[in-house]
């Protein structure tokens, strides 16, 4: 287990399964042993309005919210929102604006986006994939073939920035 | 929740961990009515075989259900919101009193940052007001150990104890370690009308009772590890409770903590020695200065937050600057503006009373969201229920004659809307109630009440039938209409405010979450356009101006309800129904 900690920013718009997302993530890093955190907000923000959902895992992790300015990953399902969160990165970070025209250049189904991006951040997370696979299977009770094909598409596909 | 796991690991919010601790206590009864941040602790008590759990009419209501079995002779449970609690501060405040026989936790979940609230509001201050000690966990590991804790405290002072969460602790989740279920006291109810019976020969003596328990509390602060002193750097000593001590920690991880867990009544001797040991005092706690008037009082030099933190809830990286003594500094931060849903039949209704050019008395639930522009028609929003007394004022004011309305939900008007309707009858006062009736207690997620004949486990109750009850209390008109047919309700609408009679209008139409009905968007004829953007003032998220100034819809959000096509006057926007309906001309004739 690595010591340090994984932020991870989760944003989008209600509906989009940004909430789901981080859920799956989390869940996947407590199969792997690790400390998990996760904040959010549920109720009247969701109704059609920015949703955000920080995730965080380490060994050990106080705050639920990640500190601005901290965040590993802004994990955006939506180009606007995520541009919002450009000072929620670190140096270094990365930011899931630059994969958004994946999702159109594999045609990925608006429901299964979220499960394509866990994907591309499994590539970065330091979670085996048989405990992401898991997770999903956990995470997703409906379409797990298809959510399994579209997890490993994300995981596999050329991301066209080196990484 | 799954209660056969023992010795593992779950991935809790804090909402499920103090379902799933009040379950491992021995929880028997638990009674709420729905309310974002606490809505999910009696969503995940609800399936548990052992617990008798229930959506109540209201907050007052559960709160009396969870007193009375408490008092009977169980574990019970109640949970609200900040705000919920309000309804239930008249029963709250004379428990005090009579104490508890079986063990009796009061969760009230705040919303520091007004996230889905109609007020910030500190419920500490009732532990004070109410002489009852409140714990406040800092994450779901907390408030799962916590709310058994609060049991036996509960039983230990003969009281009823304050579970206090924060949307940052009902709303996170974090890896649990979860234990098993202890069956729980079952003590019989003993006549004891000195102890129970509040009259005032009997309440006098009571609070005599009350204050040398609060007494007895103040030692049990001292000695509890609740109360937890940390020493580690001695230059800075934070005194902090609830998700504040997360934020510390991860900004200030080598400064000395005390993290009040039990923090009424206060623990002052611990807080003394506290203060001695370190060179700055500092207290970091979000909203009032509840902790900081109290350590100012016992006269102890002390740094705490710049007035400016009382308003919005605190982040990890306010810290430093609240050690500085600075004022707030915020970047403004867009934030999408919530909207009622694609299809939501509340759409139609405030479309209508936009048009009517009418003052709109409102309350708490998804038609709040009415109040936006560019449906800008509800015109107040207090607390629940009171659409249809604010009508009776504004009747009464005469300043706006007949153009006003009342609005309530089907949910709110169970809650608190029926006793101003029986107001407005019983005062003889005239005008047009409104109960947009969606079948749900939507804003929360979808809670069944009494009129949509389930209860919290979906089973099969009796139905409280809404127009029945409106003619019951009196009404001269009850009118049901389909709130989707937007010209049978103006009609009807334009007709009873006219009627020098108090009218009911129930505009009913499921919300769209829960049938969600999809048809073919409508067909755009960008020929037809002539861009007067009527079709906008509806407030859709389907529909949109391009680039090219023509009108867009997206299909994946549009439900195919044309609410958008009766506002085209050109044509522009026709309906194109996927299914035929049956009763239509075929269009074989040519």
């Amino acid at each position: 287990m690595e010591p340090r900690t994984y932020n991870m920013l989760f944003c989008g718009v209600g509906g989009q399964g940004v909430l789901k997302a981080a859920e799956i993530c989390g869940l996947a890093a407590l199969r792997a042993g690790y400390h998990v955190r996760k904040a959010e907000v549920h109720g009247m923000s969701q109704r059609g309005g920015s949703v955000e959902s920080h995730l965080r895992f380490g060994a050990e992790v106080f705050s639920p919210l990640i500190p601005a300015g901290q965040a590993d990953f802004v994990v955006s399902f939506d180009r606007i929102e995520g541009a919002k969160f450009q000072d929620a990165l670190k140096p270094g970070g990365v930011h899931f604006n630059r994969y958004l025209p994946l999702l159109r250049k594999h045609g990925i189904d608006p429901r299964f986006e979220n499960t394509f991006f866990l994907g591309v951040l499994s590539r970065f997370l330091p979670l085996a994939r048989e405990v992401w696979l898991a997770a999903l299977a956990q995470g997703f009770a409906r379409a797990p073939d298809e959510n399994r094909r579209i997890f490993l598409l994300g995981a596999e596909t050329d991301l066209g920035d080196g990484t | 929740m799954n209660t056969h796991s023992h010795s593992e690991k779950l991935l809790l919010s804090g909402d499920e961990a103090v379902a799933r601790g009040a379950w491992e206590a021995g929880v028997r009864v638990a009674a709420a009515y729905p309310g974002t941040p606490s809505t999910e602790i009696l969503e995940a008590l609800a399936p548990l075989p052992e617990v008798d759990a229930q959506w109540s009419v209201n907050e007052k209501v559960a709160y009396e259900v969870a007193y009375g079995a408490a008092i009977g002779g169980v574990r019970a449970l109640t949970a609200c919101k900040h705000v919920g609690l309000n309804v239930a501060m008249d029963p709250l405040m004379t428990s005090a009193y009579t104490g508890i026989n079986a063990g009796f936790v009061v969760v009230v979940a705040d919303d520091p940052g007004l996230h889905s609230s109609q007020n910030e509001q500190d419920t500490r201050w009732v532990g004070l007001y109410g002489k009852l000690p409140i714990l406040e966990p800092s994450d779901p590991a907390e408030a799962l150990e916590f709310t058994k804790l609060a049991f036996e405290l509960s039983e230990q002072f003969d009281t009823p104890v304050l579970l206090r969460l924060t949307t940052r602790v009902a709303h996170s989740k974090q890896d649990v370690a979860v234990g098993m279920r202890v069956a729980g006291p079952h003590k019989a109810f003993r006549v004891d009308a000195a102890k129970y019976v509040m009259v005032p020969r009997h309440a006098g003596p009571r609070h005599a009772v009350v204050e040398a328990r609060l007494a007895q509390l103040r030692d049990h602060a001292e000695q509890t590890p609740l109360n937890r002193v940390e020493l580690r750097g001695r230059q800075l000593g934070f005194v902090t409770s609830g998700v504040s001590y997360l934020y510390v920690r991860e900004l200030f991880p080598d400064a000395s903590v005390l993290k009040l867990g039990f923090s009424y009544p206060f623990c002052d001797d611990k807080i003394r020695a506290f203060a001695a040991q370190v060179q700055a005092l500092v207290v970091v706690e979000e909203l009032d200065p509840f902790i900081e008037t109290h350590l100012r009082a016992l006269g102890l030099p002390l740094r705490a937050k710049h007035p400016s933190f009382q308003v919005g809830e605190l982040r990890p990286e306010f810290i430093p600057a609240i050690v500085r003594g600075e004022e707030k500094q915020v970047k403004p931060f867009p934030a999408r503006k919530p909207v009622l849903c694609p299809g939501c039949a509340h759409r139609a209704v405030f479309t209508v009373l936009r048009d009517l050019k009418l003052v709109v008395a409102g309350d708490i639930g998804c038609y709040t969201l009415g109040a936006s522009p560019p449906l800008a028609s509800v015109h107040t929003c207090l607390c629940m229920g009171s659409g249809f007394t604010i009508h009776e004022g504004f009747r009464r004011a005469h300043v706006h004659g007949d153009r006003v309305v009342g609005v309530l939900g089907d949910s709110t008007f169970v809650h608190s809307g029926i006793t101003g309707l029986i107001n407005a009858v019983y005062n003889r006062v005239k005008g047009v109630l409104l109960i947009l009736d969606n079948g749900t207690t939507a804003m929360t997620g979808a809670q069944h009440h009494p009129a949509t004949g389930k209860t919290i486990r979906e089973e099969p109750t009796q139905k409280l039938v809404l127009e029945d009850l409106c003619r019951a209390c009196g009404a001269d008109h009850v009118d049901v209409v389909d709130a989707m047919d937007t010209g049978l309700f103006r009609r009807t609408l334009e007709q009873r405010l006219q009627d020098d009679a108090l009218s009911v209008i129930i505009a009913r139409s499921p919300c769209w979450q829960l049938v969600r009905t999809r048809h073919a968007p409508p067909e755009f004829r960008r020929e037809q356009c002539q861009q007067c953007y009527e079709c906008l003032e509806i407030d859709c998220p389907a529909l949109s101006k391009a680039a090219d100034g023509m009108i867009q819809i997206d299909p994946a959000r549009c439900t195919g309800c044309n609410l958008c096509v009766d506002r085209c006057a050109y044509e522009a926007l026709l309906p194109l129904r996927a299914e035929p309906d049956a009763d239509s001309c075929p269009g074989t004739c040519g």
